[in-house]
């Protein structure tokens, strides 16, 4: 087990390097979009003197390397200072947001993973009937539509003057658990319709894969179960490719649901990070983007420990 | 005062300005507003239909705008989310009334030198902030001076630039300016400043504290805001509602939406292009009111081809404004006639001709200026105004038949303000208009202005432009706007093809004054004390 452990922590440090480059490039990114913060919040109201003014009073007639290492210096006591927008605390901006990210995202994660894991089973277990046909195209097809067409099928569905559910999520005071449950609903589920695909075939064809090996045969030759082959001898073996892609798409739900939030009224990191883009407001984008890299380093850490944690040989390596 | 050295003269002045000293009184107004309600009580058959207004229940108000990166300082509002923020929490010392008139607010009344360079504002006493501090005059001192100054990062630095110096004298707070103007009152109706609370002479930019009629429960920007009644209003009997949700909902048809099932009250922005559709679903009404927000493309009056006023004549006869009127605004607006001043503004030019798509015309201008065909770039994006892109498209194809090739450049919309916007030579624009003439001509037109997007100069324009400002005689000032305005219309910068009615929607359990304000969105962004639930 201890290579485990030692695999862990160097996949750790390689992640935090990981992150110090993230920011390199975000801030080198923004600098080369057309304006900075005085010009964008100013807008069409600006004029040379104000946006002099706003400049110097916030410190952005500094050169850029001197900007950056005042964020880097500030980031490796902790804080994440400041937004330019308004001065509030970068930190609670981004905590309250992340907050509502990470529910949303478990919340789907919570319907879409069994879901898609079943569906990709029983696809793989009736393969080429009527069943994996129909769960193959309807996946397919809401994959393939972009999320907005989906969120506003599932609203004029679901949603209206006597809808079964708000086509609102947006809520003002914290809501109870189930109220949360009963508002974030159809964005929760257009999320699970948008990711159900790409997990679901991932689980059928890896299992599909195994079902050829001539272990699996011997199993079927012994007049086993099909259900108990698949899930009992397949399924273990096929663990690693199927973690590795729910790791990929619960790091979406995470950082890639922006057009869901602004359908659903949502507020959640995504809006956070356009508005603050547009502004060019550094700190709040720099802060959000560390976050999103954050997720995709842990989840991905967490893929591949599960997945050698899923392989007798890796785990009890010679 | 100077004035009253010379009384005739300020009587004169009385006579004359629509804006004399103390207007109607707010309860006047009040009961003035009543009997037109109560005029509308009675349909055409005879039937009652709406009660006088009723106090009660709170307002879901779903809006188009709000950012995260919005802040509570008033110097950097600029979209509509902080703007109905600052009608609903705060009172101006002016207030433009729904007919567009000037009443008073927070200053009871107020008086101006003979050349209307020194201004006394008498301000209304007993006023409680929603923290419990009483107005005074240093108030509004340092309400205003937060915005000039060199250390000013205010989006008002321009407006509030002429004031030189303010002075308090008990409740009277004077404010002397570099030149004269008589639209100064109009002002101080400014969005960006509203009377905050002073504090060792200056104000907190930061406060959520104001005088108006609801207080700040709660502020999430980009999100939301809610706000309950401010119990100790000093207007009597209002606001009528006991709390306001006001609510960021970007996306056109989750607006629209949540209207439609009952999770909004009122929407501030209904989609042109659907507005149809929402108008049939039962228990919606459609607001629309036409004011002084016009789209426009302003071209770099100093690089060529537009510095010879016959090319600009050609592209102001190219473009056909009817058929913009009706596919990108689908109706709900007005022709524009190449000048920023609205029909329903004081001292707009009735008389002068409306010019109409005229391929001939433009091709006889462009021979004047020595040209067969004229090929130009015109840079544009839906930032410039909502339907932008399909305008230059449509403009494109009604110019080819005048001679005229048009480009249109695809510019993104971020940035657009900072990298097209008066940087390349023919884009497009928008703009909310001023309540006054002088002030939208001042703000883009003239030689020097900041924001005078055409690098236009017009050695009898800026003349006039100036003298019409401390002009009392009301006579000779309409002569003079009326110059103005044909100058700009025939020889300015800009094509001015359409005036857009501010466009939202709202529930039947709402009610409305009989008049709604023009001037911004929202009735005036007003609708918190100007609305109630039927």
């Amino acid at each position: 087990m201890s290579h485990i452990w030692s695999m862990i922590l160097q996949r750790l440090a390689l992640g935090l390097l990981t992150l110090f480059i993230v920011s390199l490039i975000i801030f080198g990114a923004t600098e080369l979009l057309p304006g900075d913060f005085a010009q964008e919040i100013l807008g069409q109201s600006a004029t040379p003197e104000t946006v002099k003014a706003l400049r110097e009073k916030l410190g952005l007639d500094q050169p850029m390397h001197i900007r950056y290492l005042g964020w880097l210096a500030d980031i490796l006591r902790g804080d994440f200072g400041e937004s330019l927008a308004n001065g509030q605390p970068v930190a609670d901006l981004i905590g309250k947001r992340l907050g509502n990210t990470l529910s949303l995202a478990i919340y789907a994660a919570a319907i879409a993973v069994p879901l898609s894991l079943a569906l990709g089973i029983l696809a793989a277990l009736f393969r080429n009937s009527f069943f994996d046909r129909f769960a193959n195209a309807s996946a397919l097809t809401s994959i393939s539509f972009p999320e907005f067409f989906v969120a506003y099928i599932l609203i004029f569905l679901m949603a209206g003057r006597d809808g079964l559910f708000p086509s609102m999520a947006s809520f003002r005071t914290d809501p109870s658990f189930t109220e949360y449950l009963y508002r974030a609903f159809l964005p929760a589920l257009t999320l699970t319709l948008v990711v159900t695909a790409h997990m679901m075939r991932m689980t059928r064809a890896a299992i599909i894969n195994l079902l050829a090996s001539p272990y699996i045969e011997m199993a079927r030759l012994k007049g086993m179960n099909p259900m108990r082959v698949i899930v009992k001898h397949a399924l273990p073996n096929a663990l690693a490719p199927i973690i590795n892609v729910v790791a990929l798409n619960l790091a979406y739900l995470i950082t890639g649901v922006v057009v869901v939030e602004v359908v659903f009224v949502y507020p959640g990191l995504g809006q956070l990070m356009v508005d603050s883009v547009a502004a060019r407001d550094m700190p709040v984008v720099q802060g959000v983007a560390l976050i999103f890299a954050a997720a995709y380093v842990l989840l991905n850490l967490t893929a591949d420990v599960l997945a050698t944690l899923s392989n007798p040989r890796l785990v009890h390596g010679r | 005062m100077e004035n009253r050295e010379n009384p005739e003269q300020v009587e004169d002045r009385e006579n004359d300005m629509t804006i004399t000293k103390a207007g109607p009184s707010r309860r006047g107004v009040l009961k003035g507003a009543t009997a037109l309600g109560a005029a509308a009580l009675v349909t055409p058959f005879g039937t009652p239909l709406r009660a006088a207004p009723k106090a009660g229940g709170t307002l879901r108000v779903g809006m188009a705008h709000g950012s995260t990166t919005d802040a509570m300082d008033p110097g950097t509002w600029e979209a509509d989310f902080m703007i109905f923020q600052a009608h609903t929490r705060n009172n101006y010392l002016t207030e433009i009334a729904p007919d567009g008139s000037l009443i008073p607010e927070l200053a009871e009344g107020w008086e101006a030198s003979p050349d209307a360079k020194v201004w006394t504002f008498n301000i209304r006493g007993g006023v409680m902030f929603h923290s419990g501090h009483k107005l005074v005059g240093e108030d509004v001192k340092a309400s205003i001076e937060h915005h000039m100054g060199e250390e000013s990062t205010s989006a008002a630095k321009p407006i509030v630039a002429d004031i030189t110096d303010i002075a308090v004298d008990g409740m009277n707070v004077i404010f002397t300016l570099a030149n004269g103007n008589a639209d100064f009152p109009f002002v101080l109706s400014d969005y960006h400043l509203p009377i905050l609370p002073a504090k060792d002479g200056k104000i907190d930019p930061n406060t959520t504290d104001g005088c108006g009629p609801f207080k700040i429960a709660s502020m999430e920007f980009g999100v939301g805001a809610s706000y309950v009644k401010h119990d100790g209003y000093w207007k009597e009997g209002l606001p009528y509602f006991d709390g306001i949700e006001q609510i960021v909902i970007h996306d056109d048809a989750a607006r629209q939406n949540a209207l439609i099932s009952g999770e909004v009250d009122y929407i501030d922005t209904a989609d042109l292009n659907t507005v149809a559709l929402l108008k049939r679903s039962p228990g919606i009404e459609i607001l629309a009111v036409t004011g002084t927000q016009h789209y426009g493309l302003p071209m770099d009056t100093r690089a060529a081809p537009f510095s010879d006023n016959n090319v600009r004549q050609a592209l102001k006869y190219g473009i056909n404004r009817q058929q913009l009127v009706d596919t990108i605004l689908n109706g709900f607006g007005s022709l524009g006639n190449d000048h920023p001043i609205g029909p329903g503004q004081r001292f707009f030019n009735t008389e002068l001709e409306q010019k109409a798509y005229d391929p001939d015309k433009a091709k006889f201008y462009l021979k004047e200026a020595g040209m067969s065909s004229l090929d130009v770039d015109i840079h544009l994006a839906d930032a410039a105004f909502a339907g932008a892109m399909d305008a230059g498209v449509l403009y494109s194809e009604s110019a080819s038949s005048g001679g005229i090739n048009l480009n249109v450049v695809r510019e993104p919309n971020d940035g657009y303000w900072s990298n097209v916007w008066m940087q390349k030579p023919f884009v497009g624009t928008y703009w909310g208009g001023r309540p006054t003439e002088d002030w939208m001509f001042a703000t883009a037109y003239s030689e020097g202005a900041a924001w005078n997007e055409t690098y236009w100069s017009h050695e009898r324009f800026n003349e006039l432009l100036v003298s019409a400002r401390s002009e009392l005689n009301e006579e000779t000032r309409r002569e003079m706007y009326w110059e103005m305005q044909d100058i700009v219309a025939n020889q300015g910068g800009i094509i001015i093809p359409m005036f857009a009615a501010y466009v939202g929607a709202y529930s039947d359990a709402l009610a409305k004054p009989e008049q709604v304000a023009s001037n911004w969105r929202n009735d005036g962004h007003r609708i918190g004390e100007r609305w109630w639930f039927a």
